[in-house]
């Protein structure tokens, strides 16, 4: 992987369809509840609790069992052979609600029957008694109580209260970020089918199949190697399918052995909207201290976030939220707290960025805030901020490379940014009831799983007699276009048309222990595992035919579909067949473990990002003083994908996850009652980006000679989560035209900027 | 009499009967189990992401058919009947070729995930042929429908286009319409549809009569016209239903008429079909019908269906209570008249009687002086339920004075709420902005919104009033749109 400019190219760097881009078109793509149904399979539904937060004094299960008949059957906590715990990091986690309700939409018994329709009426035949006790809801109210998933943490560089007080100018604000579901378009879905050896055999929509491997054995009290978990592909899942998954398959494997039969359960879109986990809801408190050229002397974050009544994977996004508080700017003394509030809801869990896209929304708050101050220029202010190559983060990890000021001067390269600003500025003092804003953004973004065990992934790549390839790796298929772009390594390793390659669903009996496909790591960890396969199977092909045909094995080239030495030419099949009858190894496993990451963290230093992924936007704004409404009507994007592996894939994911960002930050709300019930369960109420809300012009583009500083996967970058917060700027650029809006410098704009937010911040609503 | 008949439809090419199914299945349901086509998927069952989008072609009125998108998940397997439908399996032709639709969504990369491809896919292909025109703007109305959460939509845009520019491969649905004619009018029944599954009936009278005498033979049956309010009490809410009459098929409640001084709508005209002739009429409502749910629910969701469910929140009574419109009742062979301001009595409580339909929509038509302005209010801007609707008619004398006022708004109380007190306040006066001022705080002492989790009653009150300001900027001042909207 060493000299990019040596290694082979074709098919990298081609924007090939997705893999599965004709199945899906036709509708043959099979999803888990696609697949054909086993004989004597059993419908699985939830019943789940009404209380935020109670004792259970009695379940009865009498009724629904007397609706489920003879075929169907009824669990509770009470039935788990095993440890009733699917908690990722800490536990007790259970599937079951064992004793104690702690939000409502907890499962408190699972039924089965033949028909789904009976299994419906079952679950809502369930009866339990409750006493309750009191329910924390929400951030102040477990702040009050400091009442936390796990302890508080702070990362401190310097004395930021001192560098504050002494800076020339001092300034402080505070506002909310919202939360966001998934919205997966295919809900959650497990089909449990039992073995005739007492094992399990899991059909998941997951990220995380080994984790569900471990979890249905945990549950069942079963070795994990009685237990498989495959998953070929899934209808989204943007971290709602990293840990989640492990609760519906645990369910589903405890049904399926009681019963002796196959059980699928798949949440109907309420149900999983009221059961899982979603993004993070933060409250954020900052101060800074710097000078009058506006740079910052030192820094000061609170960040508190809702984890929801268990840890998940809460402590590493907070960890996350405060590695990104600073996103890329400099600041000699800084201090950050992170929170993982514990209250009576779900718990909250993995969402592309993983709390990185509210750290950074924190730190563009603070440095907007400033400018506007200080009356200077925002993206100036920015430029002066800028982390430079030799400097320290404030966890300790050395800047070695800094692709922002090229990319704030190849995106601004032509959009007219002081024009339009004159222009906007003078249309803000004309008549009407729309006001427009600007708003800018970058993002750094640090690539790899802060924990470090989790660095690491394993392939299985076989050639067959007949040139053909079957590729194995322990990613997942979630849209993101993964199994292409292994492909295309595979392919270009091997020497391989793209075509030859064929791809087989991650299993766990395949490749072992695996890592969630997460943290943007996919085909970082991947590519680079297949790629270690491919090697060893190519260089032993190549020694045995420098052995038979001449020639050294290091002058043999694998390329087209061919093999080529000094002085004779083979089709990889011809090839591969001599190999065969030689007895050649032709099949090999790779195994990958990113280097130089390390990060301790109660010294607060190490380098715990490979690298980083770099890229920025300016979006135009429009309001309505009116109403509350907002549009975005331009934004150009621009991002640093490195060495892009399938460029139509990688753009794919920029404009995808800018998207979706905007619909964390405008038109996405989560809204509880007094109760603790979530009420927008399902998308009649809580309301994703339509086409229509695509900014009408729209310019997104790769960075164009991009590279990696690092020897990844040919030099390529990791491409899932950063673009997300590319939509800062379109919150940036609200915000912008609220304060034109209020006429006053400063603004309060909470996220989502829902028509509600914006005319609170225009001042035209009191604020709540 | 005996209730026998099968459900009888063409799937593709392939003719259909079903016999004693319980009419309470949902076509989704029947094509993902019984039918085997499973490229159709399920995103919410509630007529919200479109992933279940499939195409049903109808008998229309001119000898042809009209095909259009519909959600499977919602839609009562009954309404298929005397119908075609084609799901995203149909598209491909015999040679395997995709259909442009398909082909230029993979040239486009218009799939990431893929869960949403099938109906987008079927979107597409429906708006190739259903009229829709080219370009940017009609395609994003046409696909708002449709949810897809992994690409940002730009993809599946460049796809809409492009399909328009490849080869015609694959199944053409334009093609061969009067041999497809026949087959449907020769499953043409000598009454209308009765079936019955499960314990369980539908009725389908093709006219007033059938209707009298289907709701003589079970009286408790529930009316069902578009199904996008009642297929949710199945799917959401898990109810069956013993009975039910679809007024889908009753010739009397079909047809868009000009009687001279006023439009009349049959109320079991689709919001599509009325889409151009009331925006004919009244630009205004223009907007408000793209932006009432998405294209699927609109080409089925009727007129009647809007108004009988007295949702507070729906977008049809406020409009049509600004438009002064009448509503003819019919029961039992009896036809009568009442005023739509007259119709809503409490929250989700009508002047139906039992066994009473709503028949027909009278709208009088507006007079040279009449401004007219319909505003929806939502956290999305498409496909998404008004926080605030707000609807303002006034008619404007020669001299500039007020002649008469009608305001109505949705969203706002437990029923479509028509302002008359304030309405008098306008009346008589010069339109100009001390009106204004006077009006913007009238309506907001008028109005007692509660908070839920579209808005609170702060945000309610505070837009529906200051929405005067917009009506007087672009009908009485003539403002650009590009200074009173964000969409303008
Ligand atoms: C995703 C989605 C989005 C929606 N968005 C909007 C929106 O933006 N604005 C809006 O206003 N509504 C919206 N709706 C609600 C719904 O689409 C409309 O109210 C629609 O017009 C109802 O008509 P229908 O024919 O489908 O009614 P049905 O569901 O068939 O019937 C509704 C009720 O009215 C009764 N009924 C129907 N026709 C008659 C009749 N002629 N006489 C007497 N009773 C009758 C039925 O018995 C039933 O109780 C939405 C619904 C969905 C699912
Ligand atoms: S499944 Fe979502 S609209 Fe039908
Ligand atoms: S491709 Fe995943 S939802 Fe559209």
């Amino acid at each position: 992987m060493d000299d990019p400019a040596t290694m082979p190219r074709a098919p990298l760097g081609l924007p090939l369809p997705h893999d599965s881009a004709t199945l899906h078109v036709t509708g043959e793509a099979l999803y888990v509840d696609d697949l054909p149904e086993p004989p004597g399979l059993l419908h699985a539904v939830l019943a789940l609790s009404p209380e935020a937060h109670a004792e259970i004094l009695a379940l009865d299960l009498d009724p629904a069992l007397t609706l489920l008949g003879d075929n169907g059957l009824a669990v509770t906590a009470r039935d788990i052979p095993g440890i009733n715990d699917v908690g990722p990091m800490s536990g007790p986690e259970p599937i079951l609600a064992d004793g104690i309700v702690a939000y409502v939409g907890q499962p408190i018994a699972a039924v089965a029957a033949p028909e789904l329709a009976r299994a419906r009426a079952a679950a809502r035949a369930v009866r339990a008694t409750y006493r309750r006790r009191e329910a924390v809801l929400d951030i102040p109210a477990a702040m009050a109580r400091a009442q936390y998933v796990c302890p508080p943490h702070r990362m401190t560089r310097g004395d930021a209260a001192a560098a504050i007080a002494a800076a020339p100018r001092r300034l402080s604000g505070t506002f909310a970020i919202g939360g966001q579901d998934h919205f997966y378009l295919e809900g959650q879905v497990a089909m449990a089918l039992p073995q005739e050896d007492g094992g399990v055999r899991i059909l998941s929509s997951t990220q995380h199949p080994s984790e569900v491997q471990k979890m249905v054995a945990r549950v069942l009290g079963l070795p994990e190697a009685a237990v498989t978990c495959e998953v070929r592909r899934m209808g989204g899942g943007f971290g709602g399918k990293e840990t989640q998954p492990a609760i519906f398959a645990a369910i589903a494997a405890l049904l399926a052995r009681r019963a002796g039969r196959p059980v699928k359960l798949r949440l109907d879109r309420d149900d999983d909207m009221t059961i899982t986990g979603k993004r993070h809801d933060f409250h954020v408190r900052w101060s800074a201290g710097f000078d009058t050229e506006g740079r910052l002397h030192g820094v000061e974050m609170e960040l508190a976030a809702r984890a929801g009544h268990d840890a998940d994977l809460s402590p590493a996004i907070v960890d996350r939220a405060m590695f990104h508080a600073l996103n890329c700017y400099r600041a000699p003394a800084v201090s950050v707290a992170g929170y993982a509030c514990r209250t009576n809801t779900q718990s909250n869990t993995a969402f592309r960025g993983f709390g990185g896209p509210q750290g950074m929304l924190a730190a563009e708050e603070m440095i907007d805030a400033i400018a506007r101050d200080l009356a200077i220029d925002p993206i100036e202010l920015r430029r002066r901020n800028l982390l430079v190559p030799g400097d320290a983060t404030h966890y300790g990890q050395r800047i070695e490379h800094m692709a922002l000021p090229r990319i704030f001067d190849a995106l601004l390269d032509g959009v007219g940014y002081a024009s339009r600003r004159a222009e906007i500025d003078a249309a803000n003092d004309g008549p009407g009831f729309i006001r427009r804003g600007l708003g800018f953004a970058p993002v750094m973004f640090g690539i790899s799983f802060t924990a470090t065990a989790y660095n690491q992934a394993g392939a299985l790549v076989h050639l067959y007699t007949d040139g053909s390839v079957l590729l194995n790796h322990g990613g997942t298929e979630m849209g993101q276009g993964l199994y292409r772009k292994v492909a295309q390594v595979v392919a270009a390793e091997l020497g391989v048309p793209p075509g030859r390659v064929r791809l087989a669903a991650t299993s766990t009996d395949k490749v072992p222990n695996t890592s969630a496909t997460a943290a943007s790591s996919g085909s970082d960890l991947n590519g680079a595992a297949a790629a270690d396969a491919c090697r060893k199977i190519r260089s032993r092909l190549a020694d045995f035919a420098a052995r038979a045909h001449g020639g050294a094995p290091d002058e043999i080239v694998f390329a087209d579909g061919h093999v080529r030495g000094p002085s004779w030419s083979f089709d990889l099949a011809t090839l591969a067949t001599q190999a065969y009858r030689a007895r050649v190894q032709l099949w090999d496993s790779g195994f990958y473990a990113t280097p130089r990451i390390h990060y301790d963290r109660a010294r607060n230093t190490g380098h715990p990002f490979y690298y980083y992924a770099f890229g920025a936007a300016l979006c135009e704004a429009a309001i309505d003083i009116l109403t509350g409404e907002s549009r975005i009507l331009r934004a150009d994007l621009l991002h640093d994908v490195g060495r892009s592996i399938n460029p139509a894939i990688d753009l794919g994911q920029v404009e995808g996850g800018f998207i979706q960002g905007l619909g964390w930050l405008t038109s996405e709300e989560l809204v509880f009652d007094r109760d603790g019930r979530l009420r927008t369960h399902s998308p009649a109420t809580y309301k994703i980006p339509t086409a229509r809300d695509l900014p009408p012009d729209f310019r997104v583009r790769l960075l164009e000679g991009a590279d990696n500083p690092v020897a990844t996967i040919h030099r390529s970058k990791a491409v899932g989560e950063p673009p997300l917060m590319l939509a800062n700027a379109a919150w940036l650029a609200i915000k912008d035209a609220c304060a034109a809006a209020a006429g006053t410098r400063h603004v309060r704009l909470d996220a989502p900027a829902t028509p509600e937010a914006i005319l609170r911040a225009c001042g035209r609503l009191p604020a709540r | 009499m005996a209730m026998d008949d099968a459900i009888v439809f063409f799937l593709d090419d392939r003719l259909c009967r079903i016999d004693g199914i319980d009419p309470n299945t949902t076509v989704l349901e029947w094509l993902r189990g019984a039918a085997g086509r499973r490229g159709t998927k399920e995103g919410c069952a509630e007529g919200d992401c479109g992933a279940c989008t499939i195409v049903v072609g109808t008998p229309d009125a001119a000898g042809g058919l009209s095909c259009h998108a519909v959600n499977a998940c919602i839609q009562p397997i009954a309404t298929l009947d005397g119908c075609e439908a084609f799901t995203v399996e149909s598209l491909r032709d015999d040679t395997g070729a995709l259909h442009p639709a398909q082909a230029a969504m993979v040239e486009c990369h218009g799939s990431q995930c893929g869960f949403c491809t099938p109906g987008f896919v079927m979107s597409l292909y429906a708006l190739l042929h259903d009229g829709t025109p080219a370009g940017d703007e009609p395609t994003r109305r046409a696909l708002a429908g449709n949810l897809c959460r992994c690409t940002g939509y730009r993809p599946i845009l460049d796809a809409a286009a492009r399909m328009r520019e490849l080869p015609g491969t694959g199944r053409d649905f334009t093609a061969g319409i009067p041999a497809r004619r026949a087959r449907l009018d020769a499953l043409a029944r000598a009454r209308g549809l009765r079936h019955q599954g499960g314990g369980r009936s539908w009725y389908a009278p093709r006219n007033l009569a059938e209707l009298d005498a289907a709701i003589a033979e079970a009286p408790e049956a529930v009316f069902v016209a578009g199904a996008t309010d009642l297929g949710l009490e199945i799917t959401k809410t898990h109810r069956r239903f013993d009975a039910l009459i679809h007024l889908g098929s009753v010739a009397e409640l079909q047809g868009i008429r000009d009687a001279g001084s006023h439009l009349d709508i049959g109320a079991g005209v689709s919001w599509r079909d009325a889409h151009a002739a009331l925006a004919a009429l009244w630009p205004g409502m223009d907007e408000l019908i793209a932006r009432f749910a998405g294209l699927q629910i609109r080409n089925v969701a009727t007129i009647g269906g809007n108004l009988a469910n007295a949702s507070p929140i729906g977008d049809g009574a406020p409009a049509l209570l600004a438009l002064d419109a009448t509503l003819d009742l019919w029961r039992a062979g009896r036809r009568r008249s009442v005023a739509l301001s007259d119709f809503f009595l409490g929250y989700r409580r009508t002047a139906l009687q039992p066994g009473e339909i709503v028949a027909r929509i009278r709208i009088p038509k507006p007079g040279a002086g009449t401004r007219f302005a319909a505003y929806k209010v939502a956290k999305r801007h498409d496909s998404d339920i008004s926080a605030v609707c707000a609807c303002f008619a006034v008619e404007l004398g020669a001299d500039g004075r007020i002649a008469a006022c009608r305001i109505a708004y949705g969203g706002m109380a437990a029923v479509p709420l028509r302002l008359h007190g304030v309405e008098t306040l306008a009346t008589g006066r010069t339109w100009d902005e001390a009106l204004d001022e006077d009006m913007v705080e009238a309506l907001a002492g008028a109005m007692d919104p509660i908070d839920d989790l579209r808005a609170s009653a702060a945000y309610r009150r505070m837009v529906a009033s200051g929405l005067w300001l917009r009506f007087a900027a672009e009908h009485r001042d003539a403002a650009p749109l590009s200074e009173t909207r964000v969409h303008g």
